[in-house]
């Protein structure tokens, strides 16, 4: 401690240059463990996470998202911390990071660690300088709170399955989803080293899970899986080649989540790069709401996105969007359809969809009923009929008035009406 | 119209579910003690607490519906909205009255109502295991202040106990001036006797620990530090985050 208050500037700087270097990695999950506390260690991991504080972005902060070192050998273009950069650079100390971890967690600002680094010298003598950081919070400190760690490309097995050890989620980045691409932005890097890393942490979990089924104390391998994060717009694949990609992943069991990050224009002077003004944040908020369909709602990624559509629809949610492509499935009877069926319906959600499975039980659905289940039904209206007269859906209205009533801009509604003349009252 | 008045404690209003059924007359409306009596009052009848009667019906009520539904009506308790008394003397007639469970019957006004107030109180739990900030004080007391929109405190220490078991912590919700502390061992309820002091949200520097600035220092740094320019959206901040929280909010006070 007494270390800490006399490098009191020093850290203050270091801290604010190596959280500026971490902030674009998305990945801030706290899920998929559940750890109690145990005697004489500190904290616990709460099975569904917990969010500590939002950024004025609105993004959560539930780790402390933090670099080891933003010093990289690295040139990848879509990269703040690329060699080629000119930007402040620091390094913390293992003791520094396990410091600031301890005592940020004790005050409750914080879930856990998120550690990630720059790559100095070899992917090698990177990743061991963080699985010491890991090793000495776990073993030294006795700390049980959630620790995520970026595998670096190219680390070895042994490095790899050490971690696993002591983090409860690995993660290796994909960044960009098509080989060519990723070579071109960042020729220093190529799939193989990325999947390497993957697989090592998949056959780990895989080989503690059997263990575990035999021997109820052998122990657990980065028990909250692993995750990825793909950059979105920086190159040009498609929505499509996206979500096949995702699709690919999710089949292996270990991956839980595969994050996507809007490209944000960090290196404008970089001429392989698009221009762009802003990050493609709707594209974004797609992407994810297509993964919500792929992983809650029972979709496949060739429903979602296919030949004639490789994108997706940035103007409806991709949900709504199948809807109204594929009219035939609809109206839903919600007394009668099955639960997969019922939350394919625009408008209800898992939990609504769980609230009318169970309520119908007891007698016949209603409007007003799913009214106050919390149905929206200014979408749901046009599909899905109910014990009640028949409403106008999808089938009378055709789906391109559908499409237009849903889209319409909320100030179009509050424009004076044309036919009306307006009454003036001249001072 | 028939009027209980009880003393507005949960066992109370037990009891006083208890009273009806023995009496076979159920009350139009429940109050306190000192409240005034609505207009039109034929009768009323005065329920005195009874441990015997009141867990006499809290078994009734658990042998008959789900432990989940039983946290609900807790936590309908501890949500001390008026008429939350109502609403589960009401909730806990249907359960008696019906031979089936009514508790996913979300069909029914009062059972909705329930899962919804229950969800938000449940909500308001899941805030303070957020936004708690503890301040290290001078004698190594972890300290906390909060206030709830509804009495989620209650809730939420077993999560504090198993999570901070190494270090002594005070949680002390101001709004109504009582609170938690943890001695290392066991918890217990407590009252300050002068809390004016803590109405800022921010413990004195003279009563911090020496390290105390500085980590707050730090993490206010490195909570600016992570905003990420491009993305600026206050709206989405505010909605997670609710402004009513700030205050006790070390990075954003």
């Amino acid at each position: 401690m007494f270390i800490f208050v006399k490098m009191k500037e020093g850290i203050l700087d270091k801290l604010k240059i190596l959280a500026e270097s971490a902030k674009y990695d998305v990945s801030c999950a706290s899920s998929g463990t559940t750890q109690k506390s145990q005697k004489g260690g500190i904290g616990s991991a709460h099975g569904w996470g917990i969010c500590h504080s939002f950024t004025e972005d609105g993004r959560c902060v539930s780790l402390l998202k933090i670099m080891m070192t933003n010093y990289c050998m690295f040139d990848c273009a879509y990269c703040v911390n690329r060699r080629s950069n000119d930007i402040p650079r620091a390094t913390m100390t293992v003791r520094e990071l396990v410091e600031l971890t301890i005592e940020f967690y004790r005050r409750n600002y914080i879930e856990g660690l998120f550690l990630s680094s720059g790559v100095i010298h070899s992917s090698d003598h990177t990743m061991e300088r963080m699985v010491r950081v890991l090793k000495e919070l776990r073993t030294i400190h006795k700390y049980n709170g959630y620790i995520h760690m970026k595998s670096i490309p190219g680390a070895s097995r042994e490095l790899v399955n050490e971690a696993g050890l002591y983090a409860d989620r690995l993660s290796v980045n994909l960044e960009i989803a098509r080989e060519d691409n990723l070579k071109l932005l960042a020729p220093e890097k190529d799939h193989q080293s990325i999947y390497q890393p993957m697989a090592y942490i998949y056959q780990g979990v895989l080989a503690s899970l059997e263990e575990r089924k035999h021997f109820k104390h052998a122990p657990r391998f980065a028990p909250a899986g692993q995750s990825t994060q793909m950059i979105i717009g920086a190159t040009s694949e498609t929505d499509r080649e996206i979500l096949q990609l995702s699709t690919a992943l999710y089949r292996r069991p270990s991956i839980k989540r595969v994050y996507y990050s809007g490209y944000i224009p960090v290196n404008s002077y970089d001429a392989r790069l698009p221009a762009l003004k802003q990050a493609p944040l709707v594209r974004e908020n797609r992407l994810y709401q297509a993964d919500w369909l792929m992983r809650f709602y029972g979709f496949q990624e060739n429903e979602i996105v296919d030949d004639s559509y490789p994108n997706l629809d940035l103007e409806v949610d991709p949900k709504l969007a199948w809807a109204l492509r594929h009219p035939d499935k609809f109206p839903v009877d919600l007394n009668k359809a099955e639960y997969a069926m019922i939350l394919r319906v625009p408008g209800i959600g898992i939990k609504s969809a769980k609230l009318i499975i169970a309520t119908r039980r007891y007698g016949k659905i209603t409007a007003s009923t799913l009214k106050k289940i919390g149905v929206v039904m200014k979408k749901a209206q046009f599909f899905i009929t109910c014990h009640e007269l028949p409403r106008v859906t999808v089938h009378e209205a055709h789906p391109e008035y559908v499409r237009q009533f849903l889209t319409q801009k909320k100030s179009a509604k509050k424009e004076s009406d044309q036919r009306q003349l307006s009454i003036l009252f001249p001072d | 119209m028939l009027i209980f008045i009880y003393d507005k404690t949960f066992e109370g209003l037990l009891t006083a579910v208890f009273d009806a059924y023995n009496r076979r007359m159920f009350p139009d409306k429940l109050i306190g003690e000192g409240e005034p009596e609505p207009l039109f009052t034929q009768e009323v009848h005065r329920v005195i607490n009874d441990p015997e009667k009141s867990n006499r019906v809290w078994s009734g009520v658990q042998q008959k519906i789900s432990k989940h539904a039983c946290n609900m009506l807790l936590c309908v308790w501890l949500s001390e909205l008026p008429g939350c008394d109502e609403l589960i003397l009401r909730y806990v007639r249907k359960v008696f009255d019906r031979s089936y469970s009514i508790e996913m019957n979300f069909a029914d006004d009062d059972v909705l109502e329930v899962t919804k107030i229950a969800r938000k109180v449940g909500k308001e739990k899941h805030y303070l295991m957020e936004f708690v900030r503890f301040q290290k004080a001078s004698d190594d007391v972890f300290f906390a202040p909060v206030s709830p929109l509804y009495n989620a405190l209650p809730l939420a220490i077993s999560f504090f106990k198993d999570r901070f078991s190494y270090q002594k912590w005070i949680i002390y919700d101001i709004k109504r001036k009582y609170g938690y502390y943890y001695d290392l061992k066991t918890v217990e309820e407590i009252m300050l006797s002068d809390d004016t002091h803590l109405l800022t949200g921010k413990l004195n520097e003279d009563l911090m620990a020496q390290d105390e600035k500085l980590f707050q220092d730090l993490w206010k740094n490195y909570f600016g530090a992570l905003t990420i320019r491009e993305r600026i959206n206050p709206k989405l901040q505010r909605q997670h985050m609710p402004r009513r929280f700030w205050k006790f909010l070390t990075e954003k006070q």
